[in-house]
């Protein structure tokens, strides 16, 4: 179980996050949803040991990982995975040699069955015959689904993804949708979506949580969310233009006209 | 009020650099207690040693024998005057171990191999590279760091000496063909005032330097901001910083030596 109790981490005067309180079930999917820049990658690395916030804790198995070293912190990592938004994939090394990286550095897998399961994991994310090429020589969607297939191959027991959907193609996109509920599915991984993609949002989440203005307004599973009451809610997942998300953000960029 | 303001931006100032100077300890104290810790990528140092130290070599070569013949050049002047050619030897001998060769070799390595560490570690920073290695359990000293340390720290001194070898060849260039000084002659004065402490003084140097240049650049690439701007930046201030260090670490280091070797 993965709690996170109080979070509070600002930039500056950037306040990002804001007393967030969030608690995500084994065996779950958790998509956390809201607006591109209110803090959703930053709230991923916070989960995982990569950002130290101002204030507040998130507890693993009820273990404070903000407070914890590097090196408790790495053992907690070897059961997860994570996918970035932007791949983050090494451009030293080959696709191969991506995805088969924690087997390689963490294990004694011997070089045979590291090129098995690296195979494996490439198709299960639609890729084949790409180990030896680098990552510069990929399209953004497949860096993408390379990403996926780095971050799921050590089994981990969860996964945490970064806007998986964003930046591949529909047809694709609806691919890694079902992979993610495979995984979830099959291995009963728990896992934590990032995403403002609300068709996929629907399809994978076991729950949703919405996070705005740096907390988490509402957590309720997919019918609940679809038929939520609350204004900031209904004008996120409906997309409208108008309400009052973009009243709030309006406001401001009108008294900066002003001024 | 002028003098008041300007102590303040020092004050500031020193406080800066006070706290750089801390931060790059840390760095380097992290950097040496992951130095023997397993697995030792064997791999990658000899990689980085290949770019550090074999592709130094035609510019260090360029570099350190013009330097050795425009060395026998000046001091010919002079030395004609007073009938002392053969002492040109020595000289250019003396200032290439002791000096010459280890700080050209340091610069010239920070300029083209320091920047490189910076700007490839900086791009991993800011396409979030780092932060995927981190998940991964994997330490970014361990795994980015140390590697180029070791490389560093193995080839500098090997550069160094090299470059001693080439600035003599260059001074012996001139002093053979321009100041006609026999072989023989200037063979013995080449050697004769060599003792094992210059050489010694001269790796020291190396060794210090090669530590300044690897953790300057890794820090800096390690700290880049942002986006591409920032990785410029960081790597701007990596070969700047690393050029100033290099000469305040030369300057304490002959001081030291001049001291203890009274
Ligand atoms: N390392 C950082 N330094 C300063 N500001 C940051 C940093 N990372 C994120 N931010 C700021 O935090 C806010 C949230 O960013 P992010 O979590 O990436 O948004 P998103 O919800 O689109 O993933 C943004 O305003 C961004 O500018
Ligand atoms: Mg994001």
């Amino acid at each position: 179980m993965i709690e996170i109790i109080n979070l509070s981490k600002s930039f500056g005067d950037n306040k990002v996050l804001d007393d967030l309180n969030l608690t995500i079930n084994d065996g779950e999917t958790t998509v956390i949803i809201g607006r591109s820049g209110c803090g959703k990658s930053v709230l991923l690395k916070h989960i995982m040991g990569l950002m130290r916030p101002d204030s507040g804790q998130v507890l693993i198995n009820g273990k404070n990982v903000c407070a914890m070293e590097e090196k408790d912190l790495n053992k907690i990592r070897l059961k997860f995975g994570m996918l970035f938004q932007g791949a983050a994939l090494f451009d030293s090394l080959s696709i191969g040699e991506n995805v088969g990286f924690m087997l390689l550095e963490h294990t004694n897998t011997p070089q045979q069955v590291i090129e098995k399961r690296v195979k494996e994991c490439l198709a299960l994310v639609g890729l084949k015959n790409i180990e030896h090429l680098k990552p510069g020589e990929l399209s953004g969607g497949m860096k993408k689904r390379v990403g996926l297939a780095r971050a799921i191959c050590m089994r981990p027991e969860v996964v945490l993804y970064d806007e998986p959907t964003t930046g591949v193609d529909p047809i694709m996109g609806d691919a890694i949708n079902d992979l993610i509920m495979e995984l979830h599915d099959k291995l009963q991984v728990t896992a934590i979506a990032v995403t403002h993609d609300m068709k996929s949002a629907y399809k994978i989440a076991t729950r949703i949580a919405m996070l705005y203005d740096g907390k988490i307004i509402v957590k309720g599973t997919p019918k609940e969310i679809e038929s939520s009451k609350d204004p900031v809610v209904r004008q996120f997942v409906t997309g409208a233009a108008i309400g009052p998300i973009t009243e709030a953000a309006g406001m401001k960029d009108m008294i900066g006209k002003v001024n | 009020m002028i003098l008041k303001e300007h102590l303040q931006d020092l004050g500031k100032k020193t406080l800066g650099l006070l706290k750089y100077v801390g931060a790059i300890s840390l760095l380097m104290a992290d950097t040496f207690s992951k130095l023997f810790v397993r697995p030792i990528r064997a791999n990658q140092i000899v990689k980085h040693m290949a770019k550090i130290g074999v592709q130094s070599l035609p510019i260090v070569s360029l570099i350190s024998f013009f330097t050795g013949m425009v060395l026998a050049l000046q001091s010919a002047y002079q030395m004609q005057k007073i009938s002392a050619e053969m002492y040109i030897a020595s000289l250019v001998a003396l200032s290439m171990t002791r000096e010459l060769g280890p700080v050209l070799t340091a610069l010239i390595v920070a300029g083209r191999c320091g920047a490189s560490i910076t700007a490839e570690i900086g791009t991993m920073k800011v396409t979030e590279q780092i932060d995927a290695l981190r998940t991964m359990a994997t330490n970014p000293t361990s795994y980015l760091v140390v590697p180029r340390f070791w490389a560093m720290l193995l080839m500098l001194p090997v550069l160094t000496i090299y470059s001693v070898i080439i600035g003599i060849a260059g001074g012996y260039v001139i002093g053979r063909y321009k100041l006609h000084i026999s072989h023989h002659m200037y063979n013995k004065m080449t050697f004769q005032p060599l003792h094992n402490k210059d050489l010694y003084s001269g790796l020291l140097k190396s060794l210090v330097f090669a530590v300044i240049i690897c953790i300057v650049a890794c820090f800096e690439g390690l700290n880049a901001k942002e986006g591409a701007e920032g990785v410029g930046k960081a790597t701007t201030s990596s070969v700047v910083r690393s050029f100033i260090l290099i000469i305040a670490a030369d300057c304490l280091i002959t001081a030291l030596l001049y001291f203890i070797g009274r």
